[in-house]
């Protein structure tokens, strides 16, 4: 934290001064950001990109509970299976849905159980919470288990990507990418909102000291429950978009090892910031395709664990937090 | 033959029975985890690949240096133990005072590093061990044959989770350990090294992990990964006991056991969701878990 | 010897295809793409010694096809659809990969066969067990070359009952794979005269089994059926022996078992188990001389998916000499039109729905006072002609087949 300015207008000048530049040093890095991204289907492999961008939405959404309201959910596997199956199963059986009501339903569905999860689970405090969060994922996931619509281990597969609003053709993949890089950055820019809103304030008021919170009048669990319902839905939107780009949905989608693997993610990027989530997404996918791709492809596994390892003792903050607080530090 | 729902009760009865022997063995790995908890505040999520080294390391000692079943036993979990000390020393000592969530995603970390090396060395197949010989065999019950093995299971699991209960609620070493991890300023003011305390303490944690491990290396296949689903339904268990509450571990360990004995009677396919279901309901009624005292 | 024909068939190709022909080959490569799990369940079936399987097939057709070079690419699947996905895509669409190779879980093999077939590069499955992938998820573009759960029950299950097993218990691991294995089991019993008597889904993956063993042992059925795979299968027969199974008077046949497993259980455990398989190590001399080199290379004896690899790429690049192309369709199509004869199989023909049929074995695990090393493992019972043991194409739902 920056240390209270001395009741002086110089002073105070100075400071809106500093953060006038740190607004447009924002603005152009977002700027940068973006063109980048405009851009890059023209360099590299568009379903990749594709990829990245649902799992950064993942993360974003992930983060927005975690990293800004405080609540570590070890479930959040289950919204982002039930968004892809949802969508899946609708876009495969119905021809007459265009591919944002597959999508709409996916998310809608995942907001619902969202909301499942939220109520009996809001009121547990901390590993409690986690905990809680993966037993219900867990009860998900044997429910996709055993269900016929998923196609079980075998998953769901030839998806058709359809048509957005019944004109786009989707097939093509730069449309997808243009698609879901539109959807990304709607959310992304919703998050940004959300959190720079005065209920935004609430949820970081409730992660730093939910007692003093509760002191000041707020009825935390409904700005809990908000929180985790968004998050969900989001994670939902986040799987939808992965199975129309992949055209399959699978049971990979809703193992623990994919919410244990958001959380990784979060981490490494930088979490409670808004572009870590994003940058962490990348890093680890990434590394995973890379390294699948390589001479260490046997390694896959233990490499992550040790991104894990390292991060936790050496770079809590991530890669995002770090570069800030580098920023602040020399150039503040 | 009387009939319980369908069910022969001569079946019901043998099922009763494996449900109470696979209980005894949650309770004994859900015991290393309570304890690590309850004194250390530690989430270990590694703990289910210490179980998994504790039968690795088994097999290994007897291919390369021929050590014998009861050998294992001790050497085993010692040496798990001691793996388990440096984990604490060289990794979990320095977030200490962070968010207990850090300890979960490090011990995580910890977990795939483990499975993922040595499944590059010793492949997912399973490595073989055999049942010593004096094992061989069973009670022939009348409703059921019990192997001696799994007799000698419930028995050694369950003498264990007493003594170690009974260490740790009741004896003058275990209040010296409580005390030193609430409060290790006091403590260290009394000339104890709580540092090595907290060390001791993981790799004991561990090393109960590894003794289930021996204990499972004659009957369960033998693989890096072995640990993976164990983790997630032992943690589950410790939280319906409560978090760190170590007899209450213990009983809902054996509880679990029979739980799910009666689901693999009744409706199998829900045999490992079970648990959750039961986790779910216990803490809509119970935060704190059935023997948790405090958030 | 086996060398020096594969060498002369491939000199004989590429003096047949002269000119033009080699034209066909795009840029002059051959890039085979090597996918498969390395490091997860399936990792010892297939994974990295599949890819040595492939690297000697390669080096026994001596490393050039008609004059262009064999390029090699490999990648871990992590069981994981979308990350398979991904690699397959970028290797058709950026690398010029012209045929996959591997594959082992089925969301992975349905995944890349729709790939491929949007392309229209060549995937030879032979990891797999699904029955499905040459059934209703059929493409012109992919062979399914080793086993499926067809035969596995066929040949296991007929054989078992008509030797007086009649009645069965089974053991289902509760997902697709075991749903299919278990229907086709009862499909056999019953047709055979034998009845299930009784049966338990358990989850997977389950790693304690007594509970369902118990239940087994008291339905007294004759035989005790394993519709499961990997660990599961070898913490089922474990469990089995340590509670007395066989030595009571019932029989384990356990569907899906591969050298591996066996290898992992032991004789001890093991020993009478029948399981079918679609090829064994220790056959014949032509098997054992590849076995040898392939020990020589790994440290192991080769499964049959390993084996599998092996034969199918050589059978490719032969047809990629003979049409002296590495088109799919053409390549496809040579390869339907030539029977397989080499060490993997005699008379193995690859049908329209792009399942290599072929004899399967059915075998039994020797007694210990029976086998003489490690890897002497099974004792072949019988051969399962190919035509008895797959799903005859009267029965096909693929869309390539007129029915």
């Amino acid at each position: 934290m920056m240390s209270q300015p001395i009741n002086s207008a110089d002073v105070h000048k100075a400071m809106l001064e500093q953060q006038k530049s740190q607004d447009r040093r924002k603005m152009l890095l977002n700027g940068a950001l973006l063109l980048l991204l405009l851009a890059a289907p023209f360099a590299l492999y568009p379903v990749f990109l594709m990829k990245i961008l649902c799992f950064a939405l993942f993360a974003v959404a992930f983060n927005l509970l975690f990293g800004f309201t405080g609540l570590l959910s070890f479930g959040h596997a289950a919204f982002l299976a039930s968004g892809a199956y949802t969508t899946g199963y609708l876009l495969s059986n119905y021809s007459g849905l265009t591919t944002e009501m597959g999508i709409i339903a996916g998310t809608l569905v995942a907001t619902a159980l969202g909301l499942v999860f939220a109520l009996l689970s809001i009121r547990r405090q901390g590993i409690y919470f986690a905990m809680v969060t993966l037993a219900l994922a867990q009860l998900v996931y044997f429910f996709f288990v055993q269900s016929e619509f998923t196609g079980g281990e075998d998953g769901l597969h030839g998806i058709p990507r359809g048509e957005l609003f019944g004109v786009i053709d989707l097939s093509d993949n730069m449309n997808m990418y243009y698609f879901v890089l539109t959807v990304f950055i709607a959310c992304y820019l919703l998050v940004q909102r959300i959190v720079s809103s005065p209920y935004g304030q609430v949820l970081k008021a409730i992660k730093q000291n939910e007692p003093r919170a509760v002191s000041l009048g707020y009825n935390v669990d409904r700005y809990k429950i908000l929180a985790f319902v968004i998050s969900a839905g989001l994670t939902g939107l986040a799987g939808s978009l992965k199975s129309v780009v992949f055209q399959l949905a699978s049971l990979n989608d809703a193992h623990w090892h994919m919410s244990g693997e958001v959380i990784l993610m979060t981490l490494v990027g930088g979490l409670g910031t808004l572009l870590g989530p994003v940058i962490g997404s990348t890093f680890v996918v990434n590394v995973e395709y890379q390294l699948s791709q390589g001479p260490l492809r046997d390694w896959v596994d233990p490499i992550l664990g040790g991104i894990f390892v390292l991060t936790v003792l050496a770079f809590r903050s991530g890669i995002v937090g770090e570069i800030q607080k580098f920023m602040r530090k020399n150039l503040g | 033959m009387s009939m319980i729902f369908g069910v022969p009760l001569a079946v019901l009865l043998g099922q009763l029975l494996i449900g109470i022997i696979n209980g005894a063995f949650y309770a004994l790995l859900s015991l290393g985890l309570a304890v690590i908890f309850g004194l250390l505040k530690i989430i270990n999520f590694a703990h289910g690949a210490m179980y998994m080294l504790g039968a690795l390391v088994t097999v290994v000692l007897f291919d390369a240096l021929g050590v014998n079943y009861w050998v294992a036993l001790f050497l085993a979990p010692l040496l798990v133990g001691v793996f388990g000390v440096l984990i604490e020393y060289f990794l979990l000592r320095r977030i200490a005072g962070q968010d207990h969530i850090y300890s979960l995603l490090l011990t995580f970390g910890v977990a795939l590093i483990l499975q993922g090396v040595l499944t590059n060395i010793y492949g997912v197949s399973g490595l073989r061990y055999a049942m010593p010989d004096v094992f061989k065999g069973g009670f022939n019950l009348d409703f059921m044959f019990l192997p001696y093995y799994r007799a000698w299971v419930i028995v050694v699991a369950l003498l264990v989770c007493f003594g170690t209960w009974f260490m740790i609620e009741k004896t003058k070493l275990g209040s010296y350990l409580r005390a030193g991890t609430e409060d290790s300023q006091l403590m260290q003011g009394f000339g104890i090294n709580v540092p090595l305390l907290v060390s001791l303490t993981y790799g004991f944690g561990v090393a109960l992990a590894a003794f289930a491990g021996v204990l499972a290396a004659p009957i369960y296949s033998v693989t890096p990964t072995m640990g993976s689903t164990t983790l997630i339904v032992v943690f589950a268990v410790v939280v319906i006991g409560g978090m760190g509450s170590i007899g209450g571990a213990i009983i809902t360990g054996i509880l679990m056991g029979v739980i799910e004995g009666l689901t693999k009677t009744f409706y199998p396919p829900a045999s490992s969701a079970v648990i959750f279901l039961v986790m779910v309901v216990v803490l809509m009624f119970r935060p704190n878990g059935l023997f948790g005292k405090e958030a | 010897m086996t060398m020096t024909k594969k060498l002369l068939t491939s000199a004989v190709a590429s003096a047949l295809m002269v000119g033009g022909a080699q034209a066909a080959i795009s840029d002059n490569t051959v890039k085979i793409g090597y996918l498969a799990d390395m490091s997860g369940t399936y990792r010892d079936l297939a994974g990295p010694n599949g890819l040595k399987a492939l690297e000697m097939a390669i080096k026994d057709f001596g490393g050039k096809v008609n004059g262009a070079t064999i390029e090699v690419v490999s990648a871990d699947d992590r069981n994981n659809p979308d990350s398979s996905s991904s690699t397959v895509r970028r290797w058709v669409e950026n690398d010029k990969v012209d045929m996959v190779a591997g594959m082992v879980a089925s969301s992975v093999t349905i995944a890349v066969s729709k790939i491929l077939e949007e392309n229209d590069r060549l995937g030879i499955v032979s990891g797999s067990a699904a029955s499905s992938i040459t059934n209703e998820h059929c493409t012109p573009n992919h062979i399914h070359y080793v086993y499926d759960t067809y035969p596995l029950a066929n040949g296991t299950a007929s054989a078992v009952v008509k030797e007086g097993g009649k009645s069965w218990y089974l053991m289902t691991a509760d997902y697709a794979f075991g749903h299919a294995l278990e229907a086709d089991v009862t499909r056999v019993v019953e047709a055979n005269g034998g009845e299930i008597v009784g049966s338990v889904r358990h989850p997977f993956p389950t790693q304690d089994f007594s509970s369902f063993v118990l239940q087994a042992q008291a339905s007294g059925a004759d035989v005790v059926g394993l519709a499961n795979a990997g660990s599961d299968t070898t913490n089922a027969i474990t469990t089995a022996s340590e509670f007395g199974v066989t030595q009571a008077g019932q029989t384990l046949a356990a569907l899906l078992l591969f050298l591996t497993d066996v290898h992992a259980l032991g004789v001890n455990t093991a020993q009478g188990i029948q399981l079918t398989t679609g090829w064994y190590w220790d056959m014949n001399d032509e098997t054992r001389e590849w076995s040898d080199r392939f020990m020589k290379e790994t440290g192991v004896r080769p499964t049959m998916v390993h084996a599998g690899i092996y034969s199918s790429t050589l059978q490719y690049l032969n047809a990629v000499a003979a049409t002296g192309s590495d088109n799919a369709q053409a390549v496809r199509k040579q390869m339907m039109d030539t029977p397989i004869n080499d060490m993997f199989t005699k008379n193995g023909r690859i049908r329209e729905d792009g399942r290599m049929v072929h004899d399967m074995y059915l075998a039994e695990v020797k007694k210990p006072e029976e086998s003489k090393n490690e890897w002497d493992l099974y004792k072949i019972l019988r051969t399962i002609p190919a035509d008895e043991a797959y799903r005859p194409l009267s029965e096909s739902k693929c869309k390539l087949v007129n029915n």
